[in-house]
């Protein structure tokens, strides 16, 4: 099959930003094909410079590459404008590298970091001329895999997928390519032998091989349909970050992209425990990458692709047992000219977080981020978010007194057990941050961050059942109205009826896929972009389906119901989770088993894993449950669950 | 010491416009270790200053940037082809030189030379009509406002390109089909666009559609009333005196 480009090319003048869909960036790699390898197409779905900086996407690029047996291309969500123009001309989705038709390839595999893209990923494999629906792909068809954070709840596209990876792909990609070379030379026979033969790949979950028993809406049973098929499928962890330093040469785009520097993952996993967030639940455990090996790809990095900014990415680096002695290397001379600049990204609300900060700013003072995500200790106790008003006061403190002026504070509304207090509890703090600020400027400003919570799979709050859109719009106009009243305090919020659209994606059963593919026949792309979002495209899809949003959004669930997700497992002990469910309603904090003993979540027992972390000890001035007294916090003192509980 | 650098931008890579480009620029000098000169002050920025923009979109035989490095560096064959493996494919840097005067690139090029690939059946007499006409107006839309303003006088040179220019493109890896028609811009004043030549010679096309294909040939600077080529202080073919005239 040739390249496309010819076609396409005429089409790029007429179109926004055409460098997105001209590839030639640093560390592109322009494959051999052969029709012996297995050609992979690596689709993000969403547009270019959303879908470009993703390291996951990045790193499987390489290893695929690496291989002997194995090509791989990238592609992304063409906007609106090329996609219209594609479609009138009969343009297939092409890859970036060489520009071929999206049917070329043997898998077109997605990396999934949101819900809201799901309509896009039927929309890029429509485009592609890949059957929608799996049940109607032929032998010749593409393989079409679908991997990242949302996979772990890939129920909702169980009609649309061949299967989904849980967990980490560094290895499991190997082993789906052998399965899939072995099929394609014994003459891709059937397309139910693959699904079996890769429904036994540990962490590759083949939805088709099970089969879900309903009871009206409840889920009774989800079992598998052949021999050989595993009951449950449990997520592939790689044991030493040190042993994968990748992305080894990073792809620096020619266009601007929303991070545009170089990323070096510092650690994977996150221990804080913090109850809404589903990414330190199904990353677990802890592993740190050996501070010698952050420096030289740094290093490396920066020399490689020329740029001079570097950011060390993990869920909370200022966690990094080597943070201080990394940043200083590489941050000789604030005043030297054309030192690189350091960012920090997901910082901990404390101090310490602030001096780091300022470490790796150098002159510049613009902005700084925190998260506390709730107005009152109480909730930061049932959210297990353990900041404390003086964590967040001294880090403000600090930051103001060292130059900065503008600070971001970013907030959930709706979670568990929230009442208007702790809505209110928001402004308060913002209104707190701001008078301290203005004892050290006038140009001080407190710009509030508000989200509606949407709860996830595989976390503590999976039972939780959601706010409905009018509560949070309710919630936000109170919030808004005490905001007003703060002097120096702006806000800015996420639209509610995205999170009610999220909230059914996200612990959708496979009913949903129907809903998916209406939203998407209606026009629904680009869903996270709010330009494109309409609510009522959902619900008109939900009540086409004879399907009742409140039933998996605002509904809380029992223990013993079965949830969509229950045959996929994190390996978090799902007792855990209802435990520190239970926990949370009991507004007790749970510390970071990094530096405290095991709590038994499951992970690491049941992988045959263990956190590898640099130091023994918490890190200095550490907030959220590192080693401070957590009876300090608030008004409710909080009893410290360690262990196994009743 | 400031020095003039001229590359070519020539196939997929022409849909990088002008910012991007300059991105580009930055990390390849940092990345082939030459010695940029920063500016003083709270964010130190490197002393590179861009010419003209380029449409994205179209290609170029001379685009043109000013770099200002440390003394003891000199711009050698060797860096000049470590620039241009360090740049996207398509980007070949051909020339540098010490620049002389002070004077920005912004203000020095008055007037640039494009050939342009025209996909139209009556284009050789639109072309004629035009180059013999006293004044064109067309209507444009800036900063909300419709204006209609006569683009004659800006169109310094306009006609069929030479048989030898469209084989020299060729051998330079340039390709395109149709027409092919030659014209000096003005950049200086009231700056006339490719897609407004486009317009005005075929009304109601529109330009990226009907021109399959555009590069930028050369760039004059105005010295003592005559058009010299920006690097090589050559006379071009047509002289500011005559073409006005």
């Amino acid at each position: 099959m040739t390249s496309l480009w010819t076609r396409i090319e005429p089409l790029l003048a007429r179109v926004r930003k055409p460098a997105r869909y001209i590839g030639c960036e640093d560390g592109a790699i322009i494959p051999q094909h052969d029709a012996a390898k297995v050609s992979w197409l690596l689709a993000y779905p969403d547009v270019y410079e959303v879908g470009l900086p993703n390291q996951g996407l990045q790193i499987l690029y390489e290893i695929l590459n690496e291989r002997a047996d194995a090509v791989a291309e990238r592609t992304y969500a063409p906007w609106v404008d090329l996609e219209a123009l594609m479609r009138a001309e009969g343009i297939p989705l092409f890859s970036l590298e060489t520009h071929r038709p999206g049917s070329f390839f043997d898998v077109v595999a997605f990396n999934l970091s949101a819900e809201l893209v799901y309509t896009n990923v039927l929309n890029m494999l429509d485009l592609a001329g890949v059957p929608v629906r799996a049940e109607h792909r032929g032998p010749t068809d593409a393989v079409v895999v679908v991997g990242g954070h949302a996979a772990f709840n890939p129920e909702p596209l169980a009609d649309f997928i061949d299967a989904a990876v849980l967990g980490e792909g560094e290895e499991v990609v190997g082993e789906i390519t052998e399965v899939i070379a072995e099929w394609k030379a014994a003459g891709r026979a059937s397309r139910r032998e693959l699904h079996r033969a890769l429904a036994s790949i540990p962490g590759v979950y083949v939805p088709s091989m099970y089969d879900v028993e309903y009871d009206g809406d409840r889920i009774v049973s989800v079992r598998p349909v052949a021999d050989g098929v595993p009951e449950s499928v449990s997520k592939r962890t790689v044991s030493d970050l040190g042993q994968w330093t990748y992305p080894k040469r990073p792809l620096a785009p020619l266009t601007e992209v929303v991070h545009d520097r170089l990323s070096v993952e510092v650690f994977r996993g996150c221990t804080r425990g913090c109850r809404f967030c589903q990414a330190g639940m199904i990353t677990r455990p802890v592993r740190e990458r050996p501070a010698e090996q952050v420096r030289t790809m740094i290093v490396e990095g920066l020399r490689r692709t020329g740029y001079n900014e570097v950011s060390l990415t993990s869920l909370s680096t200022a966690d990094f047992s080597g943070i201080e002695s990394v940043v200083t290397g590489i941050v000789p001379d604030p005043t030297a000219c054309g030192a690189p600049t350091v960012s920090l990204p997901s910082l901990r609300v404390d101090a310490f977080t602030v001096g780091l900060a300022n470490k790796v700013s150098g002159g510049r003072r613009s902005g700084l981020t925190f998260a506390p995500e709730a107005g009152t200790w109480r909730l930061r106790t049932v959210i297990n978010k353990l900041i404390t008003e003086e964590d967040l006061y001294g880090a403000v403190e600090s930051a103001y007194a060292n130059g900065w002026s503008r600070m971001k504070l970013y907030f959930l509304t709706g979670l568990p057990t929230e009442t208007d207090v702790d809505t209110r509890g928001i402004a308060e703090l913002a209104a707190g941050c701001a008078a301290i600020g203005r004892r050290h400027t006038n140009r001080a400003s407190v710009t509030v961050s508000v989200g509606g919570f949407v709860p996830k799979a595989h976390t503590p709050f999976q039972w939780f059942g959601q706010n409905g859109v009018d509560e949070l719009r309710r919630k936000i106009g109170v919030l808004r109205d005490d905001v007003g009243r703060a002097k120096g305090v702006h806000m800015k919020w996420h639209d509610p009826a995205a999170s009610l659209a999220e909230g059914i994606a996200s612990r959708g059963d496979r009913r949903v896929g129907r809903v998916i593919e209406r939203v998407w026949r209606s026009g629904g792309t680009f869903q996270e972009w709010s330009e494109f979002f309409v609510l009522d495209r959902w619900l008109d899809a939900m009540r086409a389906e004879q399907l009742d949003p409140d039933w998996f959004t605002t509904r809380h669930r029992t223990e013993d119901e079965t949830l969509p997700w229950d045959h996929l497992s994190a390996g978090l002990h799902r007792d855990f989770l209802w435990q520190d469910w239970r926990a949370a309603l009991d507004e007790h904090g749970l510390p970071d088993c990094r530096w405290t003993p095991c709590y038994d979540c499951g992970v690491c027992t049941g992988d045959g894993l263990e956190h590898i972390v640099a130091s023994p000890v918490p890190p200095a001035g550490g907030s959220q449950g590192t080693g401070q007294d957590l009876s300090r916090g608030g008004i409710a003192p909080v009893r410290v669950t360690i262990g196994a509980r009743s | 010491m400031k020095w003039r650098l001229a590359y070519s931008k020539i196939g997929k890579i022409r849909f990088l416009g002008h910012l991007d480009m300059a991105r580009v620029w930055e990390r390849a000098l940092r990345r082939t270790d030459v010695p940029v000169s920063m500016s003083s002050g709270f964010t130190p920025r490197p002393k590179v200053s861009f010419g003209l923009a380029l449409p994205t979109g179209a290609e170029s035989l001379v685009e043109l940037l000013d770099v200002v490095v440390d003394d003891s560096f000199s711009f050698g064959d060797d860096v000049l082809s470590a620039l241009t493996n360090a740049l996207p494919e398509g980007v070949t840097v051909n020339e540098a030189r010490p620049s002389v005067n002070g004077v920005s690139l912004q203000e020095d090029v008055v007037a640039t030379t494009w050939v342009i690939a025209l996909d139209d059946s009556d284009i050789v007499s639109s072309v004629e009509r035009l180059a013999r006409s006293t004044e064109c107006f067309v209507e444009r839309e800036r900063k909300g406002e419709r204006r209609r303003d006569d683009i004659r006088p800006g169109i310094l040179h306009l006609a069929e390109c030479r048989d030898d220019e469209a084989r020299r493109l060729s051998s330079l890896g340039w390709q395109a089909e149709g027409v092919l028609v030659t014209a000096m811009l003005t950049t200086s004043g009231r700056g006339i666009r490719p897609t407004e030549l486009v317009e005005a010679l075929v009304p109601g096309a529109e330009p990226w559609v009907t021109m399959t294909r555009v590069i930028r040939t050369h760039q004059w600077i105005n010295d003592a009333g005559r058009h010299v080529d920006v690097l090589t202080g050559e006379p071009g073919i047509e002289s500011l005196a005559t073409v006005i005239a």
